[in-house]
């Protein structure tokens, strides 16, 4: 594996990339619009005249979804003005129930569960195709997973300058219908190891390929898939996959561009295709900082991406006064009041439509509210060993008592787990008590190793419970050193790092929010590989008080 | 489209054989699929539907009924003859509502005749058949802690609006999830009875066999299914067989001691994963034609059918499967 960032693009060649993939995203629509079944396409680009030029060429009557969707819209539900109004039921029809273009829009934001009815969707009946407009800013915005597994296709349109798009899409006019295109006999084999090369595990990414390929010989009136069209599908479908950066037999300079037109005129029997051909042609759509990102990437994995992370309540909540509104999931009528609402229009109801008995208008819809806030712990998870100097100590301890004494307002739970010598202690176990506080932490100790990763491991237990009781647990590491202290309690530097690493992983995986606090005179990488491995922020704060700390936790947390 | 034929699934066997036995003995219950995206859960799940045996029921009943006396009153059934019809396999869909999964007011009734009538939900329809949650660890709360009440009870109560509403519904629980966007709850995890973890395959021959079977089922589909309606029907015949032939089953003392003994060496929670393994095994050794329960039997399942009821362990990375087989090997050697 070759590291990509090695090498550094000419800027002749980004400027071609750049221009190449408004040749992409049309090429990526009009094959769409030839074959369903590729399922649609994800374009990353910011909103702006380049996208706008773009979504022109999507058939207008094309749905849009928002992240935010309702199931009721998705899905279809009781239409409650037009059942009221007719006096029996009417079902309003979903946006799934129509096959037809689905338009995403900042799909970034879109949530892991919407992100799972689309692809139920997408699945059942290759009818649907999506088309997701990414405008996530950052590495780790990105679509859903999920999601950009079920499409085939993926452009990077955020480099692309408006003049690029001067160029128009080749004709579509001769083309042929799908199932009369030819397959070459070792087509299947070769794009299997091509994906394999590639490190591309799902078995779809292949599947699209092939359907790319022949779609695009269809589109190119060719009655068979020729070397052509395979590396252009190579190219659209598996680049954005791609989680390895194949070593090139003979590695130089980066590849001059390539002629701009693909040519047509290449024979359709002669497909002894190198793959390194394949290859080279995905190569080069490769961004330069791959692996960055697939660390990002991998970081995120499992959690909802650039979307806001969703609170549960551990109260059924205040009752507030109820308000106007349509009856929707789990939304509850207030009785009460809707019938109150109704009452003064009785008469005139009754006049206008010479119907007897209650009658009952949509605007008349009263909805029951609460107020529902989720407790929030803090979990401290402190360094007293021999390292973390005694003052810096007091310092994080005046920092706990500080949250803790704004904590109350902002219903916060404080508990506190150090570490040193072999072990970790569960000093405060949570709690919203100040004098409780305060009275354990005029105990802590300090001196001995640093066993972090028995720290982090009683902090993620803390964590665990806190969830299962519905709070919204926050782990805050403060420490100044490396872990030189084992799970098992040797005194293994190296064991002690590798153990560190793996909760972190764990508690990853739980989607615990961390925050680590590196108050070492120097910043210390392997707190801040720490850091990245949690998803954490890491704030290096050297020479801290007790003040300053907590206003930089409470920064971190976002309040 | 009809969906795409079981046997026609390359690889996975475990999976496979793992809806297998539940199609063999329900009372199983249900089986869990967890895995990588793009390995094949959901088609897996979709296919075991065309491959299972017809059910006897009477006709039009909302509740899948064997006998006439049992249609309850609510349905409102004028003839009530029994028909064959396909096992019920009734999608769970993520944005269900409670009054769709347990039926609630039949609006429209109540609207247009002013009538109190009660109109059936999911949970109804899939009595006697599998219901399949695609996604089932991004279930809502307050749903999956309506399906632990049913699936433990085996009958659905609605007490709602007035009504007053139980009926049968006894169902098997398929689900499939990706673990990378969240875990189950353990009391879920329990109500399954058998678990497998699915990943891509590794070697290309493998892949290549996969795509060209998904190419020819999307572009040659008449052909290909002609291909493969036989197999499924043998696959069929094969679970009927092993149906008559597990009540005759032996099943020796030594076996139901190996059972407790590897139970008790895995720590397994409660006595479910003793029942489990033992009902598995049971349906394994009827499917594959033997005469009575051997070792040999439960070695083969005990992975499927315990895997998930251990403690997590966090720190184990190489998961619970690893786990169980060291143990088979301590315990039953």
């Amino acid at each position: 594996m070759r590291q990509a960032a090695a090498h550094a693009w000419p800027a002749r060649w980004k400027k071609f990339l750049a221009s190449q993939s408004w040749t992409h995203a049309t090429l990526a629509l009009q094959l769409l619009l030839l074959d369903p079944g590729l399922g649609g396409f994800c374009i990353r680009a910011r909103s702006g005249p380049v996208r706008d030029r773009l979504m022109a060429m999507i058939s207008s009557d094309a749905k849009r979804l928002h992240p935010a969707i309702s199931d009721e819209a998705l899905f279809g539900g009781l239409d409650l003005s037009a059942t009221l109004a007719g006096g029996h039921l009417v079902q309003e029809k979903g946006l799934l129930e129509t096959p037809g273009t689905l338009v995403l829009a900042m799909a970034e934001r879109a949530t892991t569960a919407l992100a799972a009815r689309l692809a139920v969707a997408l699945d059942k009946d290759r009818k649907h195709t999506l088309i997701a407009l990414d405008e996530g800013a950052e590495a780790d915005e990105c679509l859903n997973p999920k999601l950009a597994e079920r499409l085939a296709f993926h452009v990077d349109l955020s480099e692309c300058r408006l003049q690029d798009t001067n160029k128009q899409p080749p004709s579509a006019e001769n083309t042929r219908p799908l199932a009369d295109i030819m397959l070459p006999e070792n087509l299947t084999e070769q794009i299997t190891r091509i994906a394999n090369e590639l490190g591309i595990d799902s078995m779809r990414a292949p599947l699209f390929t092939i359907r790319a390929a022949r779609a695009h010989a269809a589109l190119n009136g060719r009655g068979s898939v020729t070397a052509a069209d395979i590396e252009v599908a190579c190219a659209l479908t598996l680049a954005h996959r791609a989680t390895r950066v194949p070593e090139p037999q003979t590695d130089e300079e980066p590849p001059a561009p390539p002629p701009e037109q693909a040519e047509n005129g290449r024979s359709g029997e002669n497909l002894d295709l190198p793959d390194e051909l394949l290859l080279d042609a995905v190569r080069a759509l490769l961004p330069d900082n791959l692996l960055d990102q697939l660390t990002v990437q991998k970081a995120r994995a499992g959690r909802g991406n650039g979307t806001g992370a969703a609170r549960k309540g551990n109260r059924r909540g205040r009752p507030l006064p109820s308000r106007a509104g349509r009856i929707s999931d789990g939304a509850r009528i207030d009785i009460i009041g809707t019938l109150r609402a109704a009452t003064p229009w009785q008469t005139i109801r009754r006049n206008a439509t010479g119907r007897d008995g209650l009658q009952i208008r949509p605007t008349d819809i009263r909805i029951k509210r609460f107020e529902e806030k989720s407790d929030r712990l803090l979990i401290f998870t402190v360094d007293a060993s021999g390292s973390a100097a005694l003052p810096r100590l007091a310092e994080a301890k005046g920092a706990v008592e500080l949250l803790l004494a704004q904590a109350y307002a902002r219903r916060d739970h404080v508990a506190l787990v150090a570490f040193r010598g072999t072990e970790a202690e569960l000093l405060l176990p949570p709690t919203r008590s100040l004098v409780q506080t305060k009275r354990r932490l005029a105990e802590l100790p300090g001196g001995g190793g640093t066993p972090l990763a028995a720290g982090m491991m009683t902090a993620f237990e803390q964590a665990s419970q806190a969830t299962r009781r519905g709070l919204t647990p926050t782990i805050a590491i403060l420490t100044d050193g490396r872990a030189n202290i084992a799970l098992d309690g040797r005194a293994d530097r190296k064991q002690a790092a590798v153990d560190a690493q793996q909760i972190a992983r764990v508690l990853r995986a739980h989607g615990t929010d961390a925050i680590v606090i590196d108050t070492g005179n120097r910043p210390e990488p392997a707190l801040r590989n720490l850091a990245q491995t949690l998803d954490a922020t890491y704030l290096p704060l050297p020479r801290a008080d007790a003040e300053r700390l907590s206003k930089s936790v409470a920064t971190a947390l976002g309040d | 489209m009809q969906p795409f034929p079981f046997s026609a699934i390359v690889g996975q066997d475990e999976m496979k054989q793992a809806m297998i036995l539940t199609a063999i003995d329900a009372s199983i219950g249900g089986v869990l699929v967890f895995g990588d995206r793009g390995t094949g859960k959901s088609t897996a799940v979709r296919a075991l539907a065309a491959l299972l045996p017809p059910i006897k029921a009477v006709k039009g009943c909302p509740i899948n009924s064997t006998k006439a006396k049992d249609v309850p009153d609510w349905a409102g059934l004028v003839s009530k003859r029994a028909t064959d019809m396909p096992t019920p396999v009734v999608d769970l869909p993520l944005g269900a509502t409670e009054d769709r999964v347990t039926g609630a007011l039949d609006i429209e009734k109540a609207l247009t005749k002013g009538e109190k009538a009660f109109q059936p939900g999911l949970l109804a329809r899939a009595n006697r058949g599998y219901l399949y949650i695609d996604e089932v660890n991004l279930l809502e709360d307050h749903i999956v802690d309506l399906l632990l009440d049913v699936a433990q009870s085996g009958e659905n109560v609605v007490e709602r609006e007035g009504l007053s509403i139980r009926h049968p519904a006894r169902f098997v629980l398929v689900g499939s999830g990706n673990p990378e966007e969240g875990e189950l709850r353990p009391q879920l995890l329990d109500r399954f009875g058998l678990s497998v973890e699915v990943t891509s395959p590794k070697e290309v021959d493998t892949r290549v066999e996969v795509i060209k079977r998904r190419d020819a089922f999307e572009n040659d589909n008449a052909a290909f299914m002609l291909r493969w309606q036989a197999e499924d029907a043998a696959i069929r015949d094969r679970i009927l067989k092993a149906r008559k032939s597990l009540t005759k089953l032996k099943t020796p003392e030594k076996t139901l001691s190996d059972v407790a003994e590897l139970c008790l060496a895995l720590g397994s929670d409660g006595l479910r994963g003793e029942l489990t393994l033992l009902k598995a095994a049971r349906a394994y050794a009827a499917w594959r034609d033997d005469t009575a329960l051997t070792r040999a039997h439960v070695r083969a399942i005990a992975p499927m059918a315990l895997r998930h009821r251990l403690r997590r362990d966090p720190l184990d990375e190489a998961g619970s499967g690893t786990r169980v087989a060291r143990t088979v090997e301590e315990v039953l050697g």
